[in-house]
């Protein structure tokens, strides 16, 4: 056999070995979840490496905390409260009547008022919010760990994501078990030792400081916990994925 | 006999091996992506910070003289031009990635075949300030350089490429990490040794500029030093047509 031939050989080799070891990764990527629900399409591969690796280098991880005096003030409100006339009437009437409905794959699905979160254990944490646009500020939230609302009402072990809506019902998004049972997701009820205020997305806001903030919802109504995204919507896990944003914002 | 100091230990064919050859442009086409894309996020926020925070109700360490994609910013045009990020963060990212596994094939290909030290490293004699002068000076006077630099890297450009692999390139990947919420809750020194993740974000745009000055000098530089036969080099793999495989 020519050198030459035998070089040829060994780069079709090389190469086979290449794409079938790709195609393994992606059943084993696929097995132990580390596949985004929008890691399909053009941008699949990348968004789908972004999410492997960090949930591969550190899914237990904790987001940076900082001192009350790296607080940034004044923080910055984005976008615009609801206008309509429920919300200027359960805000006038001091939220008493909102109710945040857990719903899907749970033992006991339940509805709790404000009142009922607060009377839960809360946990304070000065953490950074960062806009994917760049901007990016410090403040001090409290609430009560998703972790705790989910251990109440029984979530069943096959459930995989929970879903979760805002009041403005155009916004929706999802986190993967990692996000929902890590103990810096809180429901907020409190920022920088006042209550949340209506700009920051009181009465209540989720706060997932490991991802950018168009993960952290505004005005939580509503949650569902499931095996899978892809029956809702268009599939992808969320309004911000469906407008052309990445599902996973940890990056 | 005297050989000239470049052609010592060169001339070896190919010029550029395959992988050398193919991973030079897919970092130049994931370059491109990065630049654009990197822009179009700009846009939306083209103001910039020093510490951990900032935004546009802070003072900013300077602010581009350029309308913005959001309208929140002020910026002093009348416009808001069309939001981009979506797509440009996802190519961005993506287009990283690339840029990561042709860096670490041609950082395996280099090291192994003794390429690092014959060709990258400047060699012994050459780093004298006269010597260095002497190729700048060339290099400002639009000379043609001597033939057998189509064969070997002269000092001056083994010191700009030493430079972009070794430090710029790992810096923009480094202060992109350093943006990444969920990287700095697993490494929090990685935004950490810029005092913050705002600095962080004003050092991957500075080196993105230097990455920019380095870009169009190359090019310059590629066509002063003969632009088809340093094309070929780097697509066939040698400078001329008797020599290629």
């Amino acid at each position: 056999m020519s050198p030459s031939r035998r070089k040829w050989i060994a780069r079709g080799a090389t190469a086979l070995a290449g794409a079938s070891g790709v195609a393994v990764a992606a059943r084993l990527a696929d097995k132990y979840g580390l596949i985004p629900p929008d890691g399909v399409g053009v941008w699949g591969p990348g968004e789908t490496l972004t999410y492997a690796a960090q949930r591969l280098l550190g899914a237990n991880a904790l987001a940076r905390e900082f001192t009350r005096d790296q607080i940034t003030k004044p923080p910055r409100a984005n976008g615009r409260p609801p206008q309509d006339e429920e919300f200027k009437r359960l805000e006038a009437s001091g939220f008493t009547d909102w109710r945040l409905a857990i719903s899907g794959m749970v033992d006991r699905p339940a509805t709790f008022s404000i009142a009922e979160l607060k009377s839960f254990p809360q946990r304070g944490q000065i953490t950074h919010l960062a806009c994917e646009e760049g901007w990016s500020y410090i403040a001090e939230w409290a609430g009560v760990p998703l972790s705790h609302v989910l251990n109440l009402v029984g979530m069943q072990p096959r459930a995989r994501f929970v879903v979760y809506y805002s009041f403005q019902t155009r916004w929706w998004d999802s986190l993967d078990m990692a996000d929902a049972l890590h103990p810096q997701t809180i429901l907020a009820l409190g920022m920088n030792g006042a209550e949340i205020p209506v700009a920051h997305g009181g009465p209540l806001r989720l706060r997932v400081p490991r991802h950018l903030g168009y993960k952290s919802l505004k005005y939580v109504t509503r949650m569902v916990v499931t095996d899978t995204v892809k029956n809702l919507g268009k599939g992808l896990g969320g309004a911000t994925p469906e407008r052309g944003y990445a599902w996973y914002a940890g990056i | 006999m005297a050989v000239p100091a470049a052609t010592q230990g060169s001339q070896e064919s190919p010029r550029h091996s395959a992988v050398i050859r193919v991973t030079h442009w897919i970092t130049a086409l994931c370059f491109i992506a990065l630049v654009v894309t990197g822009a179009e996020i700009v846009i939306s926020h083209p103001r910039f910070y020093w510490g951990e925070a900032g935004h546009v109700h802070m003072p900013a360490l300077f602010q581009l003289p350029i309308p913005a994609s959001r309208g929140s910013v002020p910026t002093g045009y009348s416009f808001v031009l069309k939001d981009q990020n979506g797509w440009s963060r996802s190519l961005h990212f993506q287009s990283a990635w690339f840029v990561v596994f042709a860096g670490i094939a041609y950082a395996v290909s280099v090291l192994r075949r003794g390429y690092f030290r014959r060709h990258l490293l400047p060699e012994s004699g050459t780093l004298s300030p006269a010597n260095l002068g002497r190729v700048a000076m060339n290099h400002l006077r639009l000379r043609r350089p001597p033939p057998e630099e189509a064969w070997s890297y002269n000092p001056l450009q083994r010191l700009a490429y030493l430079g972009v692999v070794l430090f710029l390139f790992p810096l923009m990947i480094w202060t992109g990490l350093a943006m990444s919420p969920g990287f700095t809750a697993a490494f929090p020194f990685t935004a950490e040794v810029f005092g913050g993740q705002q600095s962080a974000r004003t050092i991957h745009f500075f080196a993105t500029l230097a990455l920019l000055g380095f870009f169009f000098t190359h090019i310059a530089m590629v066509i002063l030093a003969g632009f088809r036969s340093r094309m070929r080099s780097m697509i066939a793999g040698n400078p001329s047509k008797e020599r290629s495989s």
